[in-house]
């Protein structure tokens, strides 16, 4: 109860700090893509592209990868293997999120520049239709790098939510299925999945909830720029990290604390949606 | 009761040493530009030794810091872009300097060594506007006889976080370049039409030092003790200067202290041998101070720094006041404080 009280409080504390902008943009606040503190002119939306193609990519880059370890731990691996495996994917949501940056600005971003981004553009660049996610300079950091760190950071919730819910499955049904002649794929796609796709997506929901909050490790890889470029490869700013960066440098009352206050408003409300969702598809497990 | 009392005693036990030790050492707080941060950490702690004075500087950012001084958190502000004579009247501060620093250009291209390239003022706005694009631009290529420009894309990078070296920078691109002024204009942050955003100096480093055909702009300091390719500047006279302590000296040397808030124009300056981008970093002090001791060891503080800081700052890169410099700084104190 108090903590919903604080979570109340926070919320609209941030909401009055934020009105002044609302008030000075009005609703197009939310979509303006301006954003230009020498004339005072501010706009949420490059920040809420960012933040929401970032946490989207890194979700579609870890899910997969997440679901195999699941897959893996549960139904292929020798048992004595189960443990190690596991621990360490989860010693990954360990790791502090500064770490991945310099990680990432030190070791991912200069490995990007030379080998993968160049491949990339050259090979995919002309392609019609889709060529235009992959052109521009090969710099190492933007978008897609940022869901890269992202997608590895998230992976070890993504992946033990999986883990813990498949081995949920009651052993009876699978070992019907067993009975019948089901393949270990065919049980997984017909048996377990089924049972577990809502916890399986409450699951991917907390990752995203994490994904969208992120600041640290983005503000190093993603390239910090306030504009939209149509390539995965090109500079962009996600609310965390431009709050981060720019809160230092603004002056109280100001309009653009104000519009920064906005933005944590907003990134508020986002993952505050994604959470509730996340919980609510996951209130069968909560409970048990 | 009795508890009551015991309590009393035990608190003025805790507080009598502490106000003994309050006697002896004397304590001021500041926050603000990460920009001095070296030196006045190191000043501080030369401070505690040569006048018995623990000053406790936090590099929060200039904008922070002007947001404490106004709140009277602190004892002293410190802001790398000065705010003007309307804003320092309207929030009872006095402004003023206390060393200067330079911005050097940076630049990863392979064959070029230190110091070797030339740059002009409106290139280097064209180059962070997007308009010069390639290193082998007829432009660079004509003031460069002899070195061999690589055919290759020009990735610019800048400071994302807001900052007073962002804020030298675009002043320096604002006044040579009229589109750069109309387009983007001068502040801590602002929309850089072009390029990479990097946090901090360090970030700004990397991404240059990582990034081939990149150029970016830091504090000398960070040039020299990362080894990076600095170039050559054109400064107003039209000479090609290299970016060191004679040219630096030469632009402190041209400045005019006499304007309100002591707010040089150290940019852009007119001797014939100056290095073009130098800046001042600066103090806010409360002019109607809550604790008269307080703001009095501030001014204390500088003024040992003034008198014996000097050789610490130029061993950190940066720039001591000119002498005449000083002397105003003094009078400034005087008129507002009394002797």
């Amino acid at each position: 109860m108090f903590v919903l009280l604080l979570l109340g409080a926070i919320i609209v504390e941030l909401f009055i700090a934020g009105l002044p902008a609302f008030q000075a943009f009005g609703i197009g606040f939310i979509w303006s893509t301006d954003w230009d503190p020498v004339q005072e002119v501010f706009g949420a939306g490059v920040s809420i592209y960012g933040t929401l193609v970032t946490a989207v990519l890194s979700i579609v880059l870890a899910v997969p990868l997440a679901f195999g370890i699941a897959f893996y731990l549960t139904e292929l691996a020798p048992p004595w293997l189960r443990r190690p495996v596991g621990t360490a994917v989860e010693l990954l949501a360990a790791v502090p999120s500064i770490i991945y940056g310099m990680w990432g600005f030190f070791v991912i971003v200069p490995a990007f520049a030379t080998y993968v981004q160049p491949t990339l553009i050259d090979n995919l660049g002309e392609l019609p239709l889709v060529g235009f996610l992959f052109q521009g300079a090969p710099f190492g950091t933007g978008i897609f790098t940022a869901s890269f760190i992202l997608a590895i950071m998230i992976l070890p919730f993504i992946a033990a939510t999986m883990r813990d819910v498949f081995e949920q499955v009651p052993p009876v049904y699978k070992e019907s299925a067993y009975g019948l002649g089901a393949t270990t794929w065919e049980v997984m796609r017909g048996v377990v999945i089924p049972y577990t796709r809502i916890s399986v997506v409450g699951g991917i929901m907390l990752g995203l909830g994490r994904a969208l909050g992120e600041t640290m490790a983005v503000t190093f890889v993603i390239g910090n720029a306030n504009r939209i470029t149509t390539s995965l490869f090109g500079p962009g700013n996600t609310i965390a990290s431009l709050v981060a960066l720019e809160f230092g440098e603004s002056e109280m009352g100001s309009l653009k604390l104000s519009s920064l206050l906005a933005l944590g408003f907003i990134l508020f409300v986002l993952s505050f949606v994604v959470l509730a969702t996340s919980r609510y598809l996951l209130r069968s497990r909560l409970k048990a | 009761m009795n508890r009551r009392t015991m309590l009393l005693g035990a608190g003025a036990a805790l507080t009598l040493p502490a106000l003994g030790a309050h006697a002896q050492e004397a304590r001021i707080t500041g926050a603000g530009a990460t920009f001095p941060n070296p030196i006045y950490q190191k000043w501080a702690e030369a401070a505690r030794g040569a006048i018995n004075m623990q000053v406790n500087y936090q590099s929060v950012g200039s904008g922070a810091g002007i947001n404490q001084i106004r709140n009277r958190t602190v004892d002293f502000g410190a802001t790398d872009a000065p705010l003007n004579a309307q804003q320092l009247t309207e929030a009872n501060l006095l402004q003023f300097p206390t060393v200067m620093g330079s911005l050097v250009a940076i630049v990863n291209l392979p064959g070029i060594e230190n110091d070797q390239m030339k740059l002009t003022g409106p290139i280097l706005a064209d180059i962070y506007l997007g308009k010069i694009t390639r290193w082998n631009d007829p432009r660079i290529v004509a003031i460069n006889a002899g070195l061999t420009l690589p055919n290759l894309a020009i990735a610019p990078a800048y400071r994302a976080d807001g900052s007073g070296t962002t804020f030298v920078w675009v002043s320096y691109l604002a006044k040579v370049s009229q589109e750069w002024k109309d387009r983007v204009g001068v502040g801590t942050s602002v929309r850089f039409p072009a390029g990479t955003g990097a946090r901090g100096n360090e970030g700004v480093a990397g991404t240059v030092r990582q990034v081939r055909g990149a150029i970016g702009y830091v504090e000398n300091a960070y040039a020299i003790t990362n080894r990076l390719t600095t170039t050559q500047i054109q400064n107003k006279a039209g000479n090609f200067v290299k970016p060191e302590h004679a040219t630096f000296m030469a632009a402190a040397a041209s400045a005019d202290w006499s304007v309100p808030g002591f707010a040089a124009d150290l940019v852009e300056t007119t001797g014939p041998q100056a290095w073009p981008i130098v800046a001042p970093t600066f103090i806010l002090l409360p002019t109607n101070p809550t604790d008269a001791a307080r703001n009095a060891n501030v001014r204390r503080f500088f003024d040992w720094a003034f008198k014996d800081g000097d050789r610490l700052a130029q061993e950190l890169e940066y720039i001591p006041l000119p002498d005449v410099a000083k002397a105003a700084v003094r009078a400034a104190w005087a008129t507002q404080f009394g002797a």
